[in-house]
Order: C-alpha cells, then structure tokens, then sequence
C-alpha cells in the first residue's frame, strides 16, 4: 500500500493517525477501484476458486457475482459500523462471524427465491465464508473507513467480481455450449466446445482473460510516460 | 503480539500500546455478537422456508406427474422398517423417510408407481425419478432430477430426450445395447461416448424396479391397496 502523506504534528485532540487507513478517496474512486484497477478477479487474484467452479455459464457466475456482492455490502457496512466496539484481539473472529452470517442469509434467500440456481451453484454459496476477497476489504478497508466509504467498496468490489465472472461464464457459454442464458445462438449444425464446459476450459478461459488486462494496464502505463516524456 | 502489528497492525479499534482488553469483554463482543447473527439468521430461515419448501414440493409433484403419464391423483406411502405403510409414526417428519407415489387414473385405478432412485454416475451421484408398474415392471417413465455427469457427454442423459424415451413401455431389468436396439422388449441403446453414463442409468433402473416390485407385493399382500 501506497504511503500516506505524513500528518502536520496531531493536536493533543487530533484522531490517532493510523498508517494502515486507506487514503482519503471519493465515494466514486471507492466504488470504481473495485470494478477497474483492483478488479478482485483479474488484477487481485482474488476467490479463485468460485471463479473456477462457477463460471461454466452465465446464469450461475452473475447469480454468484449477485451473492458475493451482497455479502460484501453486508459485512462491510457492519464490520465498518461495529468497528469502534470490535475488540482488536477478537477482530478476525468477529469478521467471520458478521460475513458467515450475511453468506447464510444469501444462501437462504437464494434458494427461496431461485431454487434452480440455488441448487446449480450447491456448495459455492455457503464457500463465500472462505473467499478471501471477503475477510480482506472486512480487514484492510471496511475496519478502517466510516460505513459510507465501506459500503461504496464493497459495491464496487462486488460489481467488478460480478463484471468479471459474467464476462468468463458469457465466453464460456457462448463457445462451450452454443446457448446464452440458456437461449441457442447458433443453428443445430454448430458443435460445442464442449472443453470449455470443464474445468481446463476454465482455466484457459481466466488466463485469457487475466492476460487481456495485464495487456491493457501495461499498455497504458507506456502510453503514460510516453505522453509524460513528449 | 508483537509491539509492530501493535502499531501497524490490522483493523478494529487500534489498541493502546500494552494495553490489554479485558477477557470479559473480548467475551461479550463475541457473545452479543453471535446472538444478534443468531438471532438474524432464525428470523430469516423462519420467512424462507415455506418458498423453500413449496419450491422442492413443485419439483417433486411436477416429475410424479411427467413420469406417470398425468395420473387423476397420487397417494403416497413411506418405507418405515422396510416396509411400506400409508401412515406415519405419529410426530415423524415426512422428509425423512423414502416415499413411493401410487399413481390413478380418473376411474381410480392404479397406474403405477413413481419412485427416487438414487445411485452412482460417472463422477457423482446421480437421482432419478422412475415411474414404473410394479406388476409386471414396465416402465412408464423416467426423469433426471440429479446429475453431474460430464458436460457434452454424459449429460445427454438428461439433455437428449430421446435416450429417456427409450425406456418408456420397456420392461425391466433392461439391458443396454450399443448400436442399434433390436426389438425385444427389454432392450435400450446406450449413448455414443457416454457408455458408462448411459449404464449407470440402466443399472439404477433395474435395481430401483427390482427393489419396489418386491415392497410393493408385500404392501398389496397385506390388504389395502
């Protein structure tokens, strides 16, 4: 993390100053950071794992994009809120309680109201409690911010691992299976590539996909100095 | 702890340097904390679970029907004991127990039975619902409700229609043929590229037969329909 400008010496009244605080930013650099430059998926490498498993079409990566987004708006909003009485010693402890309680919530309001999805994504809902993505902004950001900034986060990363996870399972559907969103795109005499389906298929999708960015941020980064130097 | 992550260290309330928070209300956080998720937690699963329920309930009641050919009316009966029986021990929770559904006509004959069978496919297991006569064992009709057979292959179980159909008016146990099924009445094409597939399924098919056949003589043996 970047450094933080050093503070004018505190008034003897003055916030302690904590070094690990995220730098001031407007609630629209909050939410777009999530979504651009730290896209929890394809910059941060972050909850790989649903990425994998649930990227085979497009339904069940924005369903799970959907989930992630509203346990991470959740638990940032009280992680944030609580983060005054939330004894340093028990932090993580209680992190996990706040985020396993809103993956509860999602996964019952889930299967109540899209039972096929629901029963499409099986464990990967309840696996969010295990997305690292969730107890990283709880411990980096949301603990640190007011719960306006929290909640701006959590919106924004949850939007870019929803962003990302359609983008794969769209690929993924349209190659693997010849349907999006379940509907045929092609004629009959279009075959599958039904590797695309399976678990290879996943990876060579996300590589694809991870090179594209890294591609266009180092593109940028050159069309930067280039332009800073002329 | 070190004095570093003291200083630096993570979120929450930073800590005062060598100060310790008392046990007691480290001990409260987690407690009124994990009453309040608890307590969320009960109150949602109390709103969910009739939408939960009607939903399984749906499923349940919409592959009786595919299965037995639209049957006027089903009654359902439970294994309890390996035997069935139309009545429950009394304050047992129906979920629990392996049901047959006894399909009707109109006129109030039986059609035939529509029951789960659950056993293993390729990778996982896979859950069929069967709808068969347990008098002489012909299949009325067979649904996927469960499968996680490999995407493109095996998956034509479910996905291709006409490997189903085949079942329908064929008499168990089947036997599974590759290339063409000739004309016997027990006889079933398996699959291009999905044999092992296409065999689980068969094997499924007869050992669910087989099982409620034999439940079932011994249920009309023993007086009601």
């Amino acid at each position: 993390m970047t450094a933080v400008a050093t503070p004018a010496a505190p008034k003897n009244d003055a916030p302690a100053f904590d070094p690990g605080a995220p730098p001031p930013a407007t609630l629209f650099q909050d939410i777009w950071r999530g979504i651009g430059k730290e896209n929890p998926v394809l910059v941060q490498f972050l909850g790989m794992c649903p990425t994998m498993a649930v990227t085979n079409i497009l339904a069940n990566g924005f369903a799970m994009g959907v989930a992630t987004t509203f346990v991470l708006v959740g638990s940032g909003l009280f992680v944030s809120l609580f983060r005054k009485y939330i004894a340093h010693e028990v932090r993580i402890t209680s992190y996990i309680l706040i985020i396993a309680t809103f993956v509860t919530l999602a996964d019952m309001l889930l299967a109540a109201s899209f039972p096929d999805i629901s029963k499409a994504l099986g464990p990967f809902i309840p696996l969010i409690v295990a997305n690292c993505l969730l107890l990283g902004r709880a411990e980096a950001f949301a603990a640190k911010v007011k719960p306006l900034r929290a909640v701006a986060d959590g919106l924004g990363m949850g939007l870019g691992f929803t962003v990302s996870l359609s983008a794969l399972a769209s690929f993924r559907e349209i190659l693997g299976r010849g349907t999006i969103l379940g509907m045929p795109l092609f004629g009959p005499r279009f075959e599958p590539w039904v590797f695309l389906m399976m678990p290879p298929g996943g990876f060579l999708t996300l590589g694809i996909a991870c090179l594209t960015v890294a591609y266009v941020i180092e593109w940028r980064k050159k069309h930067t100095l280039a332009a800073r130097s002329a | 702890m070190t004095d570093h992550v003291h200083v630096h260290g993570g979120g929450g309330a930073p800590p005062v340097q060598g100060k310790m928070t008392p046990a007691w209300k480290l001990l409260a956080t987690l407690f009124v904390a994990g009453a309040a998720a608890g307590l969320l937690v009960v109150a949602v699963y109390r709103a969910t679970l009739p939408a939960i329920q009607k939903a399984a309930a749906a499923k349940v009641n919409g592959a009786v029907r595919e299965v037995l050919k639209a049957p006027a009316k089903w009654d359902t009966l439970y294994v309890v004991k390996n035997a069935l029986t139309a009545k429950l021990p009394e304050g047992a929770d129906p979920q629990e127990y392996q049901k047959a559904y006894v399909g009707q006509d109109a006129s109030g004959k039986r059609m035939g039975i529509a029951v789960v069978g659950e056993g293993p496919g390729f990778q996982e297991i896979m859950q069929l619902m069967i709808g068969f006569d347990p008098a002489t064992g012909t299949l009325i009709g067979i649904k996927v409700l469960d499968q996680k057979e490999t995407p493109g292959l095996g998956d034509k179980i479910e996905n291709d229609p006409s490997f189903m159909a085949q079942f329908v008016t064929r008499i168990a146990p089947v036997v599974g043929v590759k290339g063409r099924a000739g004309s016997p009445p027990n006889q079933v094409q398996t699959i291009t590229g999905a044999t092992i597939s296409s065999r689980a399924v068969i094997k499924l098919v007869n050992a669910t037969v087989a099982r409620w056949q034999e439940l079932m003589q011994r249920y009309d043996k023993g007086g009601t329909p």
